[in-house]
């Protein structure tokens, strides 16, 4: 109950400081969707070509524009030493990183369900028929590129070179995310769509462990 | 200030030592501070002031050491232990904390800042206790607006509301009237006041004389990490807060 109360509270605080400054969503937007029309205008792929290719290019493009999401994530707690009046407020410190990989994933979330529509036009990829699948496996990503960085967000705050670090530490480690979530994307956008249970029973165990291991040491990722 | 559930709580710090790397920022710590005690550390910039005082709160662990919490509750029901363990202390005990920085968010409202943490100690009638701190501390007019509007001093008084919210045992501040004007220093001199004569464990970090410091029945001076001097006689004790930057 406390875990679930605290949780509310901070994710209460997480949505509105961000709808207030708006400086994640508007940064990650502005690269997702430079990304996308660079791509498109660069090397005009063809039909085939779209299909084959655009959701690599999609899922490489949410994950950069995390790695720019994710940076200021613990970094901004740490102006004012909010983080330790958290810390002293808390419970569970759980709740600290519940409350964040949660507004990470709706944040990740609603930049992709707003670029789906640019991409699908600039690639001309029907998307309407699978549009659930997609919800799926961009929920199931999303969440699993928020966990990873979430945590590693809470290393790379307290660090030197901590611009540097986050990405370096954060895109190896999504590398299984990004190919899992590549090829059931790719099986949704094939002339004969198919939801690839592979792949998506792979981000499931992905999420449920980096979870569980969060829930279990991420108390220590928090000390000064 | 203090709810009838209200427990004393004093601070036990037992050969704390602190390094962060080769450097020895804390060396043989070994005092107690007993419940409803209020002392005041004095020393020099780097003497180790803040670091007893973030330990002291368990946001850094000691390298070595250890950190207790004896209770008069547990005195007085003949407990074995009446020394409760930094790990069994549950959120209420938990201590109130004035850092150097003000630890509320910019982009919330003062009134925000506070419920935030009332929640999050589960703080009884939680929107009361904001509105009822909110006058105390005189920002009740500016309960809506944006924290990062505010003057320093006006921070430093939500920061200070903010540690008082859930009614701590132990009270750990670090240069607490930082930014404050003479009305603010008197108001938070008379609030300690209250807080200490009604039980409350005060440990606060000060450079100077002042009306706050005038509340402190004894004084511990740091210097490069040691205790050079602890004293409860009142004369010294003024004598060490007077030449703390000596």
């Amino acid at each position: 109950m406390s875990l679930l109360s605290s949780t509310t509270a901070l994710l209460g605080k997480e949505l509105r400081t961000e709808f207030r400054s708006r400086e994640l969503l508007t940064t990650t937007v502005v690269f997702i969707l430079m990304v996308v029309v660079l791509f498109s205008f660069t090397f005009d792929p063809t039909y085939n070509e779209s299909r084959r290719f655009g959701p690599g290019l999609l899922w490489l493009a949410f994950l950069f524009a995390a790695s720019l999401m994710l940076q200021p994530c613990f970094l901004r707690e740490q102006n004012n030493d909010t983080l330790s009046a958290l810390r002293l407020s808390v419970s569970d410190p759980f709740a600290i990183f519940f409350a964040k990989l949660i507004a990470n994933t709706l944040f990740l979330l609603f930049t992709e369900v707003l670029m789906l529509p640019i991409f699908a036009v600039l690639y001309n990829v029907p998307v309407l028929r699978v549009l659930p699948q997609l919800l799926l496996v961009f929920f199931l990503g999303s969440l699993g590129v928020s966990i990873a960085g979430t945590a590693l967000s809470a290393i790379s705050a307290q660090a030197r070179m901590r611009e540097l670090l986050l990405p370096l530490l954060l895109l190896p480690l999504l590398t299984p995310v990004l190919v899992a979530s590549t090829q059931v994307t790719v099986g949704l956008l094939d002339a004969s769509p198919f939801l690839e249970w592979k792949g998506v029973g792979f981000l499931v165990v992905f999420d449920v462990v980096f979870l569980t291991a969060l829930w279990l040491f991420g108390e220590y990722l928090l000390e000064e | 200030m203090t709810s009838p559930g209200f427990i004393p709580i004093g601070i036990r710090f037992e050969n704390i030592e602190k390094r962060y790397g080769g450097l020895a920022a804390l060396r043989r710590i070994r005092f107690e501070i007993a419940p409803g005690e209020c002392v005041a550390l004095a020393g020099r910039n780097g003497s180790g002031k803040t670091t007893l005082l973030r330990i002291a709160a368990r946001l850094v662990r000691p390298t070595s050491g250890e950190l207790t919490f004896p209770s008069v509750a547990g005195a007085a029901t003949g407990a074995a232990a009446s020394t409760l363990k930094t790990d069994t202390i549950g959120a209420k005990v938990s201590a109130g904390f004035v850092a150097h920085a003000t630890m509320v968010y910019d982009e919330l409202t003062a009134e925000e800042n506070l419920l935030l943490f009332a929640r999050l100690q589960q703080t009884p009638n939680a929107a009361a206790r904001v509105q009822k701190l909110l006058h105390e501390v005189g920002l009740f007019e500016r309960r809506d607006s944006l924290v990062r509007t505010f003057s320093r001093g006006m921070r430093q008084r939500v920061a200070i509301a903010r540690a008082l919210l859930h009614e701590p045992s132990i009270l750990l501040l670090d240069e607490p009237s930082t930014g404050l004007d003479p009305q603010g220093v008197a108001w938070l001199a008379a609030a300690l006041r209250r807080l200490r004569d009604t039980g409350c464990t005060i440990l606060m970090s000060l450079h100077g004389e002042s009306e706050i410091s005038m509340l402190a029945t004894r004084a511990i001076r740091l210097d490069a990490g040691l205790i050079v001097a602890d004293t409860r006689t009142g004369a010294e004790v003024r004598s060490i807060l007077t030449f703390a930057d000596a």
